[in-house]
């Protein structure tokens, strides 16, 4: 038992160090802004096509869904207000980020698993860079910053997807009133819980990817192995993480 | 970097090292003197380029001491380990090259980011270039590592490796997988490198012929050939070790080597 145990520990062990010298080192320089900007353009831009998709139709069938149990209950005005709610705490950080999970962890467990087969890790630290600072850092940084922004977009293609389909296709409501009540229904609190998660998903999203490349080891097959994981660990975290978060929101 | 007449460059005394209990180096005890050449002989596996690595401080020995120039590093920082590092020059068994940088920007790279070696970029690409120029790839410098063939990749890490001119140079099989002719000519690089520079070198091969090339020739700047070695009065300083298994089998000169009985280490030997 004690040795089934031992595996996971020690790696989760590993993921704490490796996380704690990355954040350490964002307020510590030396700083690779080219690499920050490669990335953002990678996360950011890149995703923009799977990001605008997600959003537009999750939203979309929130409403469509949604539709039958509000008519029962006479209340097809409030679909606005329910596609809203549920798109910024909950939908929109958990699909962006599993997207980006899928896009940009795999992405970097595979281009630093190369690395690191390929011996240019070790080549980095024998030719005077530290590979946390110069590739951890800077993709921790881009993610950070770039998630909450596409999760923003997210939110609001889902709630355009939701009138779409509410208003236009099903005529459940007008398009007012749809806005209005979507509008009104957000509070600090949802919109709090709405950015901060995104934030917490790219720290784990970025350290998950880059840890499980920096410790491929075996070859192409373990980078493989590493991006597979990568992916894996990454989605499991954000689902997760999520509850741990709205518990932490639905109690204050 | 002490005075004596030959100081030791890098010393191994009683190192173990293991992945997770399993042991890949054991009590491994030698050291490399100024000026020396130290061929690594060794099956696949044996644990060769642990070695280098534990030198390099990739890799922490979980026993034992590990000086370089004479400074006890086993338990130094990352951070300190930089400016050590600095004065070594290695060629990575799989290469290492960063395949997203140019070559240019390749060989550059330890200059732009040793702190100790910084310089003025006019000066930066000038020894890019005459490094580049040494490994005769001076026309390469905007290619990129994934459009060279395996012996030009190979030439332009040993350009990458002497642009620092360091002190201690550390080569991993740099002639496996080439054919007989460019293995050759990196040999005839590493030659010149060596001898030019003076530097300490410790190289890690699977050819016994490597190994004779390095003990039995030098590099003559003069007429900018290889001339067999103890022609012009210097005595090449040249010792080969063999592992097995994680352990030193064997450790000694030329004529040691040659003689030695043990079939383990014949195996190695040109006989
Ligand atoms: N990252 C690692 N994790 C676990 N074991 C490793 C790792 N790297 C090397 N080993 C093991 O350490 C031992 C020595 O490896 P090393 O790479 O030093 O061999 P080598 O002598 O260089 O072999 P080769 O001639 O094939 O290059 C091998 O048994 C190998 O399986
Ligand atoms: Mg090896």
């Amino acid at each position: 038992m004690l040795d089934l145990l031992k595996a996971p520990v020690l790696t989760f062990q590993e993921f704490i160090g490796l996380s704690a010298r990355a954040v350490s080192g964002v307020v510590r320089k030396p700083y690779y802004w080219d690499d920050v900007f490669v990335q953002m353009d990678l996360i950011g831009v890149g995703s923009l096509p799977v990001v605008i998709l997600t959003g537009f139709f999750s939203g979309a069938v929130m409403a469509l869904q949604m539709s039958r149990a509000l008519q029962t209950y006479g209340a097809t005005s409030q679909v606005g207000q329910i596609v809203a709610i549920t798109l910024v705490r909950e939908m929109g950080p958990v699909l962006t980020a599993l997207m980006v999970a899928g896009r940009n962890s795999s992405g970097m467990a595979s281009e630093l698993g190369s690395m690191k087969v390929t011996e240019q890790i070790d080549a980095m630290r024998a030719l005077g860079t530290d590979p946390v600072m110069k590739l951890v850092k800077p993709r921790l940084i881009a993610t950070a910053f770039v998630l909450p922004l596409l999760t923003v977009l997210a939110d609001f293609l889902g709630l355009v997807g939701g009138w779409m389909v509410a208003c236009k296709m099903l005529g459940l409501t007008t398009g007012s009133q749809y806005w209005n009540t979507a509008w009104r229904a957000l509070e600090y609190n949802d919109i709090a819980q709405g950015l901060l998660k995104p934030f917490v998903f790219a720290i784990v999203l970025s350290l998950v990817g880059c840890f499980y490349g920096m410790r491929a080891s075996g070859g192409t097959q373990g980078v493989g192995r590493a991006t597979t994981q990568a992916v894996v660990v990454a989605s499991v975290w954000v689902v997760v993480l999520t509850f741990v978060i709205g518990r932490v929101f639905v109690s204050m | 970097m002490s005075g004596e007449p030959h100081p030791s460059i890098l010393s191994f005394d009683d190192v173990t090292f293991g992945f997770e209990d399993e042991p890949v180096l054991r009590n491994v005890t030698f050291s490399l003197h100024r000026g020396e050449t130290l061929i690594v002989h060794g099956a696949a596996g044996s644990g060769k380029t642990v070695l280098l690595k534990i030198a390099l401080g990739l890799l922490r020995p979980s026993r034992g001491t590990v000086r370089v120039f004479g400074r006890d590093v086993t338990a130094l920082h990352e951070r300190d380990w930089f400016d050590v590092r600095s004065h070594i020059g290695v060629l990575f068994q799989e290469g290492g090259l960063f395949d997203s940088l140019s070559i240019e920007d390749n060989v550059a790279y330890p200059l732009l980011n040793q702190p100790r070696l910084a310089a003025p970029q006019a000066e930066v690409d000038l020894r890019v270039r005459r490094s580049l120029e040494f490994v005769e790839l001076g026309h390469t410098l905007d290619k990129l590592p994934s459009e060279l063939s395996g012996g030009m990749r190979r030439r332009v890490g040993i350009a990458r490796a002497i642009v620092t001119e360091p002190e201690l140079m550390l080569y991993d099989s740099p002639t496996a997988g080439l054919d007989p002719i460019t293995a050759n000519t990196i040999m005839a690089l590493i030659l010149k490198g060596r001898d030019v520079r003076r530097a300490s070198t410790m190289i890690v091969t699977h050819r016994h012929q490597d190994g004779e090339i390095l003990e039995r020739y030098r590099y003559d700047e003069a007429s900018a050939a290889l001339r067999p070695a103890g022609t012009n009065g210097s005595p090449s300083f040249t010792r080969y070790m063999v592992l097995d298994q994680g352990r030193i089998a064997f450790i000694g000169s030329p004529v040691e080597f040659d003689s030695c009985a043990d079939p383990l280490v014949a195996r190695f030997a040109s006989r």
